[in-house]
């Protein structure tokens, strides 16, 4: 329980400083200053700068925003199409369910990462089809799970009762499938967050995602990796806020799966 | 049984046949062909060279020779390189990411199981909770940033192993090292979990009113029967130490299969773009369909595609 409220108030923290952060710098992101190169962490440059000068604070929190944003909007993404097609799947004849399913097993069985990268090579880089190719490849896993949720609540006896008293679909759906399927959601959109800042930050050590001078934590990590043996601050700070972040998010999925499933405890 | 293996077969075969029809058509989708980022080219010889690569035909066609040259196992030429073909890049590098991707995976094994069993012994103690904690770390810490660090660590500082490359079982080390963390923390997890469930099953009471010491207990009696949901995870682990291997194999410039994909994607060299997300989807879902049939040899429980009794 102590380590979900720390991991929800580091995810505070970056959030803050992901809004705040190139406000309080006086430096932007792609201001270069030749002569300042690869210095290290100073009181001007708090978190040292990168091979052509520009500030690595203002750059992080550049790239807070765009890891924070990537996470939560293919999240959204996932959780749209995978409810809709999980639900659709779980309250249509059982003839359709198949055919959803079989798509949906069909296309999970292919790697996640590999597809990203085909259609981030086929789309171009940036952070629109960084997001799109998540969302793509990430609902099938929600959709799964939805269907799961909604199969076995629809066997329960409350909603029996429910049709019985003659309540529409729309209500049973939003009325009781929903609302107690809503744990299991939120839980498994918290735990895709860190999967698609991952992955972002994965294609832009790749060289496929955010392109410069936009700043990502993964554009850093690639662009501090060679620097590694003579001006390692330059690696470890992006490492650092990719690392905890991440960390962050599993723990607080972790701990709401633990409070909405009192069950998971053992 | 026979049905479900034959079923599992078709639907892998589709499986593939989408991976690559949707590769065929994206790459065909994509602007330009690969001759236009050359300088520009006098249209005889860009004509011959359509010719060459029989890209005047329909796209049907190309669609058909494409899939029949796949089901004679020929994936085609490099479009960068033009003397060399995607089976020659799959033959020298596939080896190396193997046998790279096999030292991570036992690795992975040795020290998940060992976590995991330590774990659930001393379930709520400060083992487990340790355990515990490197496995959400492990989880969390991206395998490229591990790698950078343990390359910082053991090679520049403390001079221990070497840096990069390839050939030598040290050399190795790092590299294994890195892609191990995040399977470890899975299995870790995963032994932990089933274990905690297959202590409390009523047999392992019997084998110890029968007087069978603790540790014939937990080797063949508990452990052996909570492997069993492990293994159906090898299909995940394997396709997380291969898409892993695509950085690791950049950091410490291993010629494996991965580097060779990364720098395919460098290059847009479509045809070897094509041509190895098709083998990565032939050899990773052949692996899990190996799984799933040797999990039912190995678990008489479950007795595949019969109804139940």
């Amino acid at each position: 329980m102590k380590l979900t409220w720390f991991a929800a108030s580091l995810l505070i923290l970056i959030t803050l400083f992901a809004i705040f952060g190139p406000l309080l710098s006086s430096h932007s992101y792609y201001e270069t200053n030749l002569s300042l190169k690869n210095s290290p962490p100073s009181q001007e440059f708090w978190f040292g700068t990168d091979e052509l000068g520009r500030d690595m604070f203002t750059r992080l929190a550049w790239g807070a925003r765009i890891s924070l944003f990537v996470g939560i909007a293919s999240g959204c993404g996932d959780l749209v199409i995978g409810v809709l097609w999980g639900g659709i799947a779980a309250l249509s004849t059982p003839k359709i369910d198949n055919l959803l399913m079989r798509i949906a097993d069909i296309l999970y069985a292919i790697p996640y990462l590999l597809t990203v990268i085909l259609l981030m090579v086929v789309m171009g880089s940036g952070l629109f089809p960084i997001i799109l190719a998540l969302t793509l490849t990430g609902w099938i896993g929600m959709a799964r799970i939805v269907r799961g949720e909604f199969l076995q609540l629809k066997e329960q006896d409350c909603i029996l009762a429910t049709i019985s008293l003659g309540a529409s679909r729309s209500r049973i759906l939003f009325h009781h499938l929903i609302p107690n399927t809503l744990g299991t959601i939120i839980v498994t959109v918290t735990l895709t967050i860190p999967v698609a800042i991952f992955s972002e930050a994965f294609l832009s050590f790749l060289g496929l995602g955010v392109q410069a001078p936009m700043a990502s934590w993964g554009t850093m990590a690639n662009d501090g990796l060679p620097a590694l043996r003579y001006y390692p601050w330059r690696l470890f700070f992006p490492a650092l806020f990719i690392s905890i972040t991440m960390l962050s998010f599993n723990l607080l999925g972790e701990g709401l799966h633990h409070a909405f499933d009192p069950k998971s405890r053992r | 049984m026979k049905r479900y293996f034959l079923g599992r077969i078709l639907s892998n075969i589709i499986a593939i046949w989408v991976i690559i029809t949707i590769t065929f058509f994206l790459m065909k989708g994509l602007p330009g062909d690969p001759f236009t980022e050359e300088k520009a080219l006098p249209p005889e010889i860009l004509q011959s060279l359509y010719e060459h690569y029989k890209l005047n035909d329909p796209w049907y066609i190309q669609y058909g020779n494409y899939l029949k040259s796949i089901a004679k196992w020929d994936l085609g030429p490099s479009f960068k390189y033009k003397s060399r073909t995607v089976n020659d890049i799959i033959n020298k590098g596939f080896p190396v990411s193997a046998l790279l991707g096999l030292e991570a995976l036992l690795l992975a094994v040795t020290f998940g199981l060992t976590l995991g069993t330590i774990a659930a012994l001393k379930k709520n103690k400060w083992q487990d909770i340790s355990a515990h904690l490197l496995s959400v770390l492990g989880i969390s810490v991206p395998s490229f940033i591990l790698a950078a660090f343990l390359q910082y660590l053991f090679a520049i500082k403390l001079d221990l192993l070497p840096v990069a490359r390839w050939g030598t079982f040290q050399q190795s080390l790092l590299p294994a090292l890195s892609l191990a963390a995040l399977p470890s923390a899975f299995i870790t997890r995963l032994t932990r979990n089933h274990l905690i469930e297959a202590l409390n099953q009523d047999y392992i009471k019997t084998a110890r009113s029968k007087g069978i010491g603790e540790v014939q207990i937990i080797i063949r009696h508990a452990l052996r029967n909570s492997l069993l949901p492990t293994i159906t995870y090898v299909g995940t682990l394997t396709a997380n130490i291969l898409t892993g291997s695509f950085v690791i194999e950049k950091i410490f410039g291993i010629p494996g299969l991965g580097q060779a994909f990364v720098n395919s994607i460098a290059n847009r060299d479509y045809t070897v773009i094509m041509g190895l997300t098709v083998f990565y989807s032939v050899i990773l879902l052949s692996l899990i369909l190996l799984v799933d049939l040797a999990y039912g040899w190995m678990d008489p429980r479950i007795r595949l595609g019969r109804a139940p009794s």
